[in-house]
C-alpha cells in the first residue's frame, strides 16, 4: 500500500518533469524538469530496492551530466526568443508512427495477457505476482558480481566504447580544416 | 517494524538535526575565535561568556531581517535556492556514524540502537551522491539572481564543483578497496583493531586508514576544502572579485540559509574524514573499567574530539592562505590532484593484489 501511493506520488514528479522539461521555454527550467524526473525515477529505484542503482542515478546523472547541461546553458547564455524552427520536417510524423507502434504493441500485450513481455517474469501469465526472492542486503555486491564474472567482456567493451567515443569528441572539437594561406594560421 | 522502530527513527532524525545547528553555532563562534587569535585580534567577546553566544545572535538578527528581492530574478529558482542548499546538508550527515550502538530494551524486546541516521549499505556512496547535489544550490542561485557576479560565482562555482568531484571520488577509492566496504558502520569496525603492517600486528597503534592511506587522506581532505567553497578555495564567493559571489542578492533569512548550509558542510566533510581515515567514533573506552553511561558516551566524544581537530585545520588553512587564482585552481585540481588519486589508485591496487595473490613471479 505505501509502494502504491509513493509510487503515484513520484510518477506524477516524473511525469512532471519530463513535460516540463519538454514544454519549458527558459532552458534552465527544462534542465530542472529533467533534474526533477531523474530524481523521482531514482526514488523508484530505491522502492524497488535497488539501492546501488538509485545512486549511481544520481551521482552519474543528477551530479555529473545535469550540472555539465547547467554550465553550457550558463556559459553560452540563452536567447529566450531561440528559433523554435525545426529543421528536420519528418520528424513529427516519424515521431507519431514511432508512439503508435508503441502503445499499440504495449496495449496488444495487455490486452492479450501476455503480462511477463512488459513486466519480465516476475508476473505470470494470469496476473499474478510470482515469488519475488528475498532482497539481498546490499545490491553492490550481486551487480559487482555479475559485472565481473559474466558480463566482463560487454563491460569492457562499454568502458571502450566510451572512451572512444570521447577521443571522437575531443578531435571533432579540435579539427580544423586546412588553412589557405599560413599567415591566417599565425594570427591565431 | 513496529511503532518503537518508527519512534526511534523520528528520534534519530530530530537529534541529528538540532545536533548538527548547535554544531553550527558553535562551529560559527569558533572560526571567527581561532582566527582572530590567529591574527592578534580578541574576537567576539560581548554576547555570553567568550563570546560564544554571538552566533545566536546573528542568527537572531538575520531572521528578523528584511528580505530584498531584487526586481530581475527569476523568482521560483531564487527561492528554491537557499533551500536546495541546506537539505542536502542536513542529509549528507544522515549516514555519518558517530557513536557506538548499543542496546535497549523497549516495548519488551531489546532493540539495537545505532548513532547514525540510517546505516546505508551503499552509505559511501550516498555521501558522494548527495554532495554532488549539493553544487545546485550555488548555481541556480548564482543564475537567478539575475545579475552580473552571482553569475560568475555560480559559473566559478560549477567548474570548480566538477573538477574537485572527480578527485573527492577517487581518493575514496583505495579506502573501500582496502576495507572491503562502502557501509560506513563496517570500515569504522574495520579501523578499530590493531595497525597491521606488513604482516605484523603493532601494539597500541590503531588500524587507522590514515596512517597506510595517507596519500588519500591528503587528497581527499584537500578536495573537500574545494567541494565546500572554503579558503583557500573559495573563488565562489571571492569578495574582492564577486562582492558575494553567488550569495550578493540574498539577504535575511535566505542568506542565513546559505551561511548554515557552508557550516553544516564544513562539519560533515570533516566528520566523513574522520569516518573514512581516522577511526571515526572508535577509542578507548574502558569497558568495565568505567561506568556503563561514561564508556557508552565515550566514543561520542572520540567521534567529535577528532572532527575538531580537522575543523581548526580547515580555520587553519583560512587563517593562513590567500586565495588561489582561478587558472591555478584549474591546473591544480586537473594536472596534480587527480592524477596524483589515480596513481596511487594504482600502486594500492597492485600491493592489494600482490598481498592476495603472492609474488607474481613465484
Amino acid at each position: 500500500m505505501v509502494e502504491l501511493i509513493l509510487f503515484v506520488i513520484l510518477s506524477a514528479v516524473v511525469i512532471g518533469g519530463a513535460l516540463s522539461m519538454v514544454l519549458g521555454r527558459n532552458p534552465v527550467y527544462a534542465a530542472m524538469g529533467m533534474l526533477a524526473t531523474l530524481f523521482g525515477l531514482a526514488v523508484i529505484y530505491v522502492i524497488q530496492l535497488a539501492h546501488f542503482v538509485a545512486v549511481v542515478q544520481v551521482i552519474v546523472y543528477a551530479g555529473a551530466v545535469m550540472t555539465l547541461f547547467l554550465f553550457v546553458i550558463m556559459f553560452i547564455g540563452v536567447d529566450k526568443a531561440q528559433s523554435m524552427e525545426e529543421g528536420l520536417a519528418w520528424q513529427r510524423p516519424a515521431v507519431l508512427v514511432v508512439v503508435a507502434a508503441i502503445v499499440a504493441a504495449v496495449g496488444g500485450l495487455v490486452l492479450s495477457g501476455r503480462w511477463e513481455w512488459i513486466t519480465g517474469d516476475r508476473i505470470t501469465s494470469g496476473g499474478q505476482l510470482a515469488q519475488i526472492p528475498e532482497a539481498p542486503n546490499g545490491t553492490i555486491e550481486a551487480i559487482g558480481e555479475s559485472l565481473i564474472n559474466r558480463w566482463l567482456l560487454p563491460f569492457e567493451a562499454t568502458a571502450a566504447l566510451l572512451i572512444i567515443a570521447s577521443v571522437a569528441a575531443i578531435v571533432l572539437a579540435f579539427y580544423r580544416p586546412r588553412r589557405v594561406s599560413p599567415a591566417t594560421e599565425d594570427s591565431e | 517494524m513496529d511503532g518503537w522502530d518508527f519512534l526511534l527513527i523520528v528520534i534519530r532524525v530530530v537529534v541529528i538535526f538540532v545536533m548538527l545547528m548547535i554544531t553550527t553555532l558553535l562551529l560559527v563562534w569558533f572560526e571567527r575565535k581561532v582566527v582572530a587569535d590567529m591574527q592578534d585580534r580578541i574576537g567576539p567577546s560581548r554576547a555570553g561568556p567568550w563570546g560564544i553566544l554571538q552566533t545566536l545572535a546573528d542568527g537572531m538578527k538575520l531572521f528578523f531581517k528584511e528580505q530584498i528581492t531584487p526586481r530581475k530574478v527569476e523568482f521560483g529558482l531564487y527561492i528554491a535556492a537557499p533551500i536546495l542548499a541546506t537539505v542536502p546538508a542536513f542529509l549528507i550527515f544522515m549516514a555519518v556514524p558517530f557513536g557506538r550502538p548499543f542496546t535497549l530494551t523497549l516495548g519488551g524486546e531489546p532493540r539495537e540502537i545505532l548513532l547514525q541516521g540510517a546505516d546505508l549499505n551503499i552509505g559511501l556512496l550516498f555521501i558522494l551522491s548527495m554532495s554532488s547535489i549539493a553544487v545546485y544550490a550555488v548555481v541556480l542561485a548564482g543564475w537567478s539572481s539575475g545579475s552580473k557576479y552571482p553569475l560568475l560565482g555560480g559559473v566559478r562555482a560549477t567548474a570548480q564543483a566538477i573538477s574537485y568531484e572527480a578527485a573527492l571520488g577517487l581518493s575514496v577509492i583505495p579506502v573501500v578497496m582496502y576495507t572491503g566496504s562502502v557501509q560506513l558502520s563496517e570500515i569504522v569496525e574495520f579501523q578499530r583493531a590493531n595497525l597491521q603492517f606488513l604482516g605484523n600486528v603493532i601494539p597500541f597503534i590503531p588500524n587507522w586508514n590514515l596512517f597506510l592511506l595517507a596519500p588519500s587522506f591528503v587528497i581527499f581532505f584537500i578536495a573537500a576544502v574545494a567541494e565546500t567553497n572554503r579558503a583557500p578555495f573559495d573563488l565562489v564567493e571571492a569578495e574582492q572579485e564577486l562582492v558575494g559571489g553567488f550569495h550578493t542578492e540574498y539577504s535575511g533569512l535566505r542568506f542565513a540559509l546559505f551561511f548554515l548550509a557552508e557550516y553544516i558542510n564544513m562539519f560533515t566533510m570533516s566528520a566523513i574524514a574522520v569516518t573514512l581515515f581516522m577511526g571515526g567514533w572508535s577509542g578507548p573506552t574502558w569497558d568495565g573499567v568505567l561506568p556503563a553511561l561514561v564508556s557508552g558516551v565515550l566514543p561520542t566524544f572520540w567521534f567529535f574530539a577528532k572532527v575538531v581537530v580537522l575543523l581548526f585545520v580547515y580555520v587553519w588553512l583560512r587563517a593562513t592562505l590567500p586565495r588561489l587564482r582561478y587558472d591555478q585552481l584549474m591546473e591544480f585540481g586537473w594536472k596534480r590532484l587527480i592524477p596524483g588519486a589515480l596513481a596511487w589508485l594504482m600502486i594500492i591496487g597492485v600491493v592489494l593484489a600482490w598481498r592476495q595473490f603472492g609474488n607474481p613471479w613465484s
